[in-house]
């Protein structure tokens, strides 16, 4: 009977997604629409081949590990494709020519840029996220995932709104805020997949063995339900016609940008910051084989971050048409977040405590180390540029950019890399990755290729900055924009080849993970790790 | 990894208890908030609030509370503007009222307005016409003495405060070619185009180009002269030259005689107030080809 009705409902997704593939009024709709019709046509044609057939039944006493499984191969794959974007975009800034005439309009500069940005935030990060926070909450809870496939739901949901996002970049649909490009109908799908992780996630909390709640699945907690809320709120708009891409905000000028900042700045507080702490929490202490820290700390810095972070956006519109007051206001929470963020890396930084030695032996703790290092650094750069004087500097430069870089390559991405390498041997039953000396090049060119990308942006950042502002005797400006381009080359290329290296370590780890996924037999060593654990 | 161990490890190196929790192995240390920590918060925290009352910040029904110092980031600009604006009152004013030819080179004036006329340029006019002003593909060369408009300051300062076929001033340069691709058939464009070839020197096909020689006395001599030797009052290009604002190769031409060009340029008297016009002016002509 179940069966029947998923084919029924298969059948008008296909009639629907096909009507709307004919009549959409722009190609972005149409494609998305034929993609649509295309999955759910393949589904159609596989559950009816399934259809009277014997299931097999779900073993419920395990964790539910596959989807995790799923979710590792495709965190590695979308960062390689990510980086990949940003090498090939960095080195168009450089040189134009890139930017292929035969290639226009799909592969401008304009249009890759949203996709390299998209890629690594939310299919590499989104799905390092998801996978984690899935391995996470069965282990700290003791609980096998809430909903049985509705975590598979939000496993392929998400990457179709990543696969419809990406394609609509590429084909012009955009409704050009920054991190929220995706077109009406993409976000409102992603709403539903959220609330469908929310779902899983909140489930499997309630049904835990554990009397407490690890401190990790606070951060997550809030980085799923803050997500949530920040994503419907920019996202408010009414499409011009349900056949097509293009929408309205609802919001408009200062308003909007408001909004807008509100949404970008918390996206990198609760994405890239919260949910990564929630990570950090977890592979940290289990990687070093030490105790968090302090608990003491976890609770006071988690709340102090999760309350000040939501009011520190108006600090990127300093010097616009916001109003001064929020503009102040924005400034100081920015200020008073900087301790806040630090006690996640002294929480991380100290649970090595007595476990420093690793340092030299194991290349996975040094990874987490330099993710710290990166994270209490760029968390030390953000409340300083936010200061209004150093932003009347900053802001507009490459030095934002170089920020931003340091952040993500160095905090998100080095987590990211640590605990792909902590998951992959252990969810494949293996005793560790293929090679452990692959981890060591992959260690040593990232951190090359961030120090060479963060170093050439603050360099050409504070000299652009200095070049715009600069003014002879008389009050006249000295240099017009195009002298400052001429005067970034050098640091462009340099930028582009401390992503190649980024780029390069990437690989090494998609080959060691496809190494290790495939080579030898099982190790015992792991297997218990499978088995729901009880409450001690 | 056991409980136990975990538990014997952490006692070697600190004496700290951890909270009796463990989650798949972790547990917590009970360690204080480290103290160097904890007082830079507080300091963050009290530097915060005091900012808070020293600038604009707390929202309030309709309006928000001024800060003690007053500060607002328009007045720090108007401020800033004013200050220059005051030092540089009599120079500006002397040139807004001067009479451009009759400024000598030596006056304090001239120089004012030759360096401030490249800083408008170099926000305002650099775009188009590059910031070294060589001109790109459709926009002129302003370095050369080939003046569409005419070279002179009177000329020069003519065009930029009213431009060049824009909707927006009336007294705007206006001309027009005809897209002589609905008047001439194809045989005729590709003849007159081997002979406008000929014109700026380059190789062409004779027998072709002395057919174009009749169509171009019948259609392009009015306005481009009988040698194709230009007309400023029309905004004609001369054509007996090497200078080429849309392209010099065969394609290019045929292109322009068969769709026309249209360019355009803003009115930038509506836009710059009368010392920036001026001070434009002096710098173009300065550059090289003013007459």
């Amino acid at each position: 009977m179940g069966d029947i009705f998923k084919l029924v409902v298969l059948l008008f997704i296909i009639f629907f997604a096909g009507m709307a593939a004919d009549w959409g009024r722009d190609v972005a709709y149409s494609v998305h629409a034929f993609i649509i019709m295309a999955i759910a046509s393949g589904l159609f044609i596989w559950q009816m081949r399934r259809t009277g057939e014997h299931k097999p039944k779900v073993d419920t006493s395990k964790y539910m590990d596959d989807v995790v499984r799923a979710g590792v191969i495709a965190t590695g794959f979308w960062g390689v494709v990510g980086f990949l974007v940003g090498v090939f975009i960095a080195f168009q800034l450089a040189f134009p020519s890139l930017n292929f005439d035969w290639a226009q309009p799909f592969a401008n500069f304009g249009r890759l840029r949203p996709l390299h940005t998209s890629a690594v935030i939310f299919a590499f990060g989104g799905n390092a996220l998801i996978m984690s926070s899935f391995y996470i909450v069965q282990r700290t809870c003791g609980a096998r995932l809430w909903g049985g496939n509705l975590a598979w739901f939000v496993f392929w949901g998400y990457n179709l709104f990543i696969v419809l996002a990406a394609t609509g970049y590429l084909l012009g649909a955009t409704q050009s805020k920054e991190y929220a490009e995706p077109e009406w109908y993409v976000d409102i799908w992603l709403t539903i997949v959220w609330l469908a992780f929310l779902t899983v996630y909140l489930g499997t909390i309630f049904k835990r063995t554990e009397k407490h709640i690890y401190v990790a699945n606070w951060f997550l907690l809030s980085f799923i339900v803050t997500v949530a809320m920040l994503h419907v709120v920019n996202n408010i708009s009414i499409p011009v016609s349900i056949l097509g891409s293009k929408s309205v905000q609802l919001f408009a000028g200062v308003q909007d940008a408001m909004t807008q900042w509100w949404y970008g700045h918390n996206a990198v507080g609760f994405f890239l910051t919260a949910g990564f702490l929630g990570m950090m929490y977890y592979f940290v202490p289990k990687q070093a084989g030490r105790p968090v820290y302090s608990y003491k700390l976890s609770i006071i810095h988690f709340w102090a971050l999760i309350f000040l972070y939501i009011w520190a956006g108006p600090h990127h519109l300093h010097y616009t048409a916001l109003p001064d007051w929020a503009s102040t206001l924005g400034m100081v929470f920015s200020v008073i977040l900087w301790m806040p963020s630090w006690g996640g890396m002294i929480n991380g930084l100290m649970t090595l405590q007595g476990a420093w030695d690793k340092l030299r032996t194991d290349p996975i703790v040094r990874m987490m180390v330099i993710s710290l290092a990166f994270y209490g650094m760029s968390t030390f750069e953000g409340p300083m540029m936010s200061i209004r004087a150093v932003n009347s500097l900053s802001h507009y430069t490459d030095w934002t950019i170089g920020h931003v870089h340091s952040g993500a390559l160095g905090w998100n991405g080095m987590i990211t890399f640590s605990a792909l390498y902590f998951l992959t041997p252990r969810l494949w039953g293996k005793a560790q990755m293929y090679s452990m000396k692959a981890i060591d090049w992959h260690f040593w060119l990232a951190t090359i290729g961030i120090i060479l990308y963060a170093a050439s942006m603050w360099v050409t950042g504070i000299m652009e900055g200095l070049m715009w502002r600069e003014v002879d005797a008389q009050g006249f400006l000295v240099n017009s924009f195009a002298d400052t381009v001429t005067a970034k080359f050098p640091m462009y290329v340099v930028r582009g080849l401390g992503g190649v290296l980024y780029l390069a370590g990437s690989l090494i780890m998609a080959w060691n993970m496809i190494m290790t996924i495939r080579g030898g037999a099982v190790q015992s060593v792991a297997t218990p790790q499978n088995n729901l654990q009880p409450a001690e | 990894m056991s409980k136990e161990k975990l538990k014997s490890d952490a006692e070697e190196t600190h004496d700290v208890e951890t909270t009796g929790h463990t989650w798949d192995g972790i547990e917590e240390l009970n360690n204080p908030l480290p103290r160097w920590w904890l007082w830079c918060f507080y300091l963050t925290i009290v530097w915060g609030v005091a900012y808070t009352i020293a600038y604009p910040a707390w929202p309030l029904v309709n309006s928000a509370t001024a800060g003690l110092l007053g500060y607002s980031t328009r007045q720090e600009v108007a401020q800033e503007i004013q200050r220059v604006e005051e030092h540089n009152a009599e120079v500006s004013n002397k040139l807004a009222q001067s009479n451009l030819s009759e400024l000598s080179t030596d006056d304090p004036a001239y120089h004012f307005g030759v360096s401030g006329g490249a800083s408008v340029y170099r926000a305002q006019c650099s775009q188009c016409h590059g910031s070294g002003a060589a001109g790109a593909k459709g926009y002129p060369n302003l370095l050369d003495d080939d003046w569409l408009w005419g070279g002179s300051l009177k000329e020069i300062e003519y065009t930029i405060r009213h431009g060049v076929r824009n909707e927006t001033d009336s007294n705007a340069h206006w001309s027009q070619m005809p897209a002589f691709g609905e008047i001439l058939d194809k045989k005729q464009i590709v003849s007159v185009a081997e002979y406008v070839l000929g014109l700026s020197g380059q190789d062409n096909d004779p027998d072709l180009a002395s057919i174009g020689q009749t169509v171009f006395a019948q259609n392009c001599a009015s306005c481009h002269g009988d040698g194709g030797e230009g007309m400023r009052e029309q905004g004609a290009p001369r054509l007996n030259d090497a200078i080429w604002l849309y392209g010099d190769d065969r394609a290019s031409l045929i292109e322009t005689i068969t769709y026309s060009r249209f360019g355009v340029m803003p009115a930038w008297g509506q836009r710059l107030d009368d010392a920036d016009v001026k001070a434009l002016t002096l710098y173009i002509h300065q550059l090289g080809g003013g007459e």
